[in-house]
């Protein structure tokens, strides 16, 4: 607080002190407010960021002190750990048949769903439905589901003369199993993103085209695409980090088999930090995927610009 | 643009008739075709909850058939009573859990959103933007560190862990009502705080009550998260008790896995709560989506 200095009390000076009450008044006011979210920031994820980084280049079983190894535990995982690499095939080899086969079911969803038509909404209901549904649940009955001998899919595929593989039990085609469960569960949120993309395109557009004579697959292509490619971008990113995360499907179903076919990222850093008391090394594997996830969406955010059109 | 000379079927561009006419008569029978296709994938979709309801009521014989079938002959209730003879304490977790994170995301997240949205004070877009930064990194890098942290505090066997780092960092949340508050208009405020209202009654009488949707697609999504979190507890519970019921039956199918109706029972029972709760708040959900999508 300034001194008051030998003049006379001023009106300036007082109301400078009273602005800088208010001003502090204000500030720990505002401070207040967001405290609960910045302390738990603070504590809950800055903290651990750093934590996190140190673990990285320590061995530790989260129990005894940690033992720094600096980048050992990189060196390990880039050249060392067979395992490691079966599963970024894995997850690659998911990621990539998750990704489109989601996108484009959800858009022709959308499409559907779009149509002015009663009881629609029913429909979108239907389709969104799995999403809501836990995975623990999914799991249970996707798996049952592809039961080799008894199970509908296979029995299913009978009925139009297929003899259908052993599936989960199958290493050939353990993650295409896996990958349709994903796509049915995960079709809702995009097929939500994209129709409310469709119904931000205005009529007038649309009609526009139809009265040069423009069909619909025409109008599809050249207009609606086009315009709907802000969302896509959109969801290339959010489903590439979602994917490659995959971790409850490959839990209840799986358990990474058979053998180690189906095991993915997620999975195994989980192995490694929990059973295996290896938390250093899991951390390690953390940041590695922080690195490769983020690499990745920069490029897709430089290519933005070739294919993403902003009206 | 390109003018394009394809006409489609025998509808004429050259008569008078106007588009919105032409339209409506290519579509009636389009229309039923529309339905057709609709519900068929409809059926393909809710086909897997479908045969999870009906194998539930089967007796245990009748469950994996061959050919497969979706309508139970005689329905019968007892995998009911069995299952809620073992699970009303896992109810009860899953339904604790999801009150805590809903109320208390509601709370920190509305009183943050209201602050950087409509108080001025020092370091607000510092604060704000250190906020978002932690939204690029992977929950998983978390994840260690909070267990070790958690482990050191005796947190772990607790569900504390199940709910306040949640509740304490509500990124997103807070981010989507500090939209909600930002459009609100300035007059309310001034009403306020000429009836000299102090800042907290702003927000909870003046402001809080505009931001219903918002809070409505928060509290889904939080719920939801809650609800089916299944990394959580798998790795900070281990007393049985204090289980959710996701986990609860991933636990079940080791000691009950020949009976196929009784794990359906309990996976229908585990998802019908969310369902109704989904059902009627899908307005607010789809939304809510939308919302955290992109904008416009």
């Amino acid at each position: 607080m300034a001194t008051t200095a030998p003049l006379a009390r001023t009106a300036t000076t007082t109301h400078r002190r009273r602005s800088r009450r208010m001003a502090r008044r204000r500030n720990i006011e505002g401070w207040l407010f967001i405290a609960p979210v910045i302390l738990g920031v603070v504590i809950f994820q800055l903290f651990p960021i750093v934590v996190s980084m140190y673990a990285s280049l320590t061995s530790w079983n989260g129990i005894n002190p940690p033992k720094f190894i600096g980048l050992e535990n990189f060196r390990t995982l880039f050249g060392n750990d067979a395992l490691f690499t079966t599963t970024v095939k894995n997850t690659i080899y998911f990621t990539i048949g998750t990704i489109p086969l989601t996108i484009i079911l959800a858009f022709f969803l959308a499409m559907l769903c779009n149509q002015k038509v009663r009881g629609i909404a029913i429909f979108r209901t239907a389709y969104f439905a799995p999403y809501v549904t836990n995975i623990v649940a999914i799991g249970f009955v996707w798996f049952y589901f592809f039961d080799p001998s008894q199970g509908v899919v296979n029995g299913l595929l009978s009925q139009i003369g297929v003899h259908g593989p052993a599936w989960l039990s199958d290493s050939n085609w353990v993650i295409p199993a896996l990958i349709v469960v994903s796509v049915w569960q995960g079709v809702g949120y995009p097929m939500v993103i994209l129709l409310a993309g469709l119904q931000g395109i205005s009529a007038e557009i649309q009609e526009a085209a139809t009265v040069d004579g423009a069909n619909a697959f025409r109008r599809t292509w050249s207009i609606i695409l086009p315009l709907l490619t802000p969302q896509f971008f959109f969801l290339l990113i959010t489903q590439f980090i979602s994917s490659f995360q995959v971790f409850g499907l490959i839990y209840v179903m799986t358990q990474g088999g058979p053998g180690h076919d189906s095991s993915v990222y997620i999975y195994y850093l989980y192995q490694n930090a929990f059973a295996y008391g290896k938390m250093g090394y899991a951390s390690a594997m953390a940041w590695l995927m922080f690195v490769l996830i983020a690499a990745i969406t920069f490029i897709q955010w430089k290519l933005q610009k070739r294919w993403v059109f902003y009206g | 643009m390109t003018v394009a000379t394809e006409r489609r079927g025998a509808v004429s561009l050259t008569s008078g008739r106007s588009i919105g006419t032409a339209r409506r008569v290519r579509q009636s029978g389009p229309k039923a075709l529309l339905y057709v296709v609709m519900i068929v994938i409809a059926v393909g979709f809710l086909l897997p909850l479908i045969w999870m309801i009906s194998s539930s009521l089967k007796p245990e014989a009748d469950v994996l058939t061959v050919p497969p079938s979706f309508i139970p002959k005689h329905p019968q209730w007892s995998n009911y009573s069995k299952v809620f003879d073992i699970i009303p304490r896992y109810f009860f977790n899953s339904v604790k859990l999801a009150v805590y994170n809903v109320l208390g995301v509601l709370i920190t997240s509305s009183l943050a959103g209201f602050a950087f949205a409509r108080l001025r004070f020092a370091g607000r877009n510092l604060f704000f933007t250190l906020l978002l930064s932690t939204a690029i990194i992977p929950g998983i890098i978390y994840l260690i560190p909070q267990y070790i942290i958690f482990s050191k505090i005796g947190w772990i066997d607790t569900h504390y862990p199940l709910w306040v780092p949640r509740v304490f960092t509500p990124v997103f949340a807070t981010f989507l009502m500090r939209q909600s508050f930002m459009t609100l208009p300035q007059e309310l405020e001034d009403a306020g705080r000429i009836d000299g209202a102090s800042t907290f009654t702003i927000y909870l009488k003046v402001m809080l009550p505009q931001t219903k949707p918002s809070l409505a697609a928060i509290g889904m999504f939080t719920f939801l998260e809650s609800w089916n979190d299944l990394f959580g507890p798998i790795i900070y519970l281990s007393s049985a008790k204090l289980e959710t019921l996701p986990v609860a039956m991933a636990e079940f199918q080791g000691e009950y896995f020949s009976e196929v109706s009784l794990l359906m029972a309990a996976a229908t029972v585990s998802v019908v709560p969310v369902l109704l709760v989904y059902l009627l708040t899908q307005r607010f959900f789809i939304q809510g989506i939308t919302m955290t999508g992109l904008r416009g």
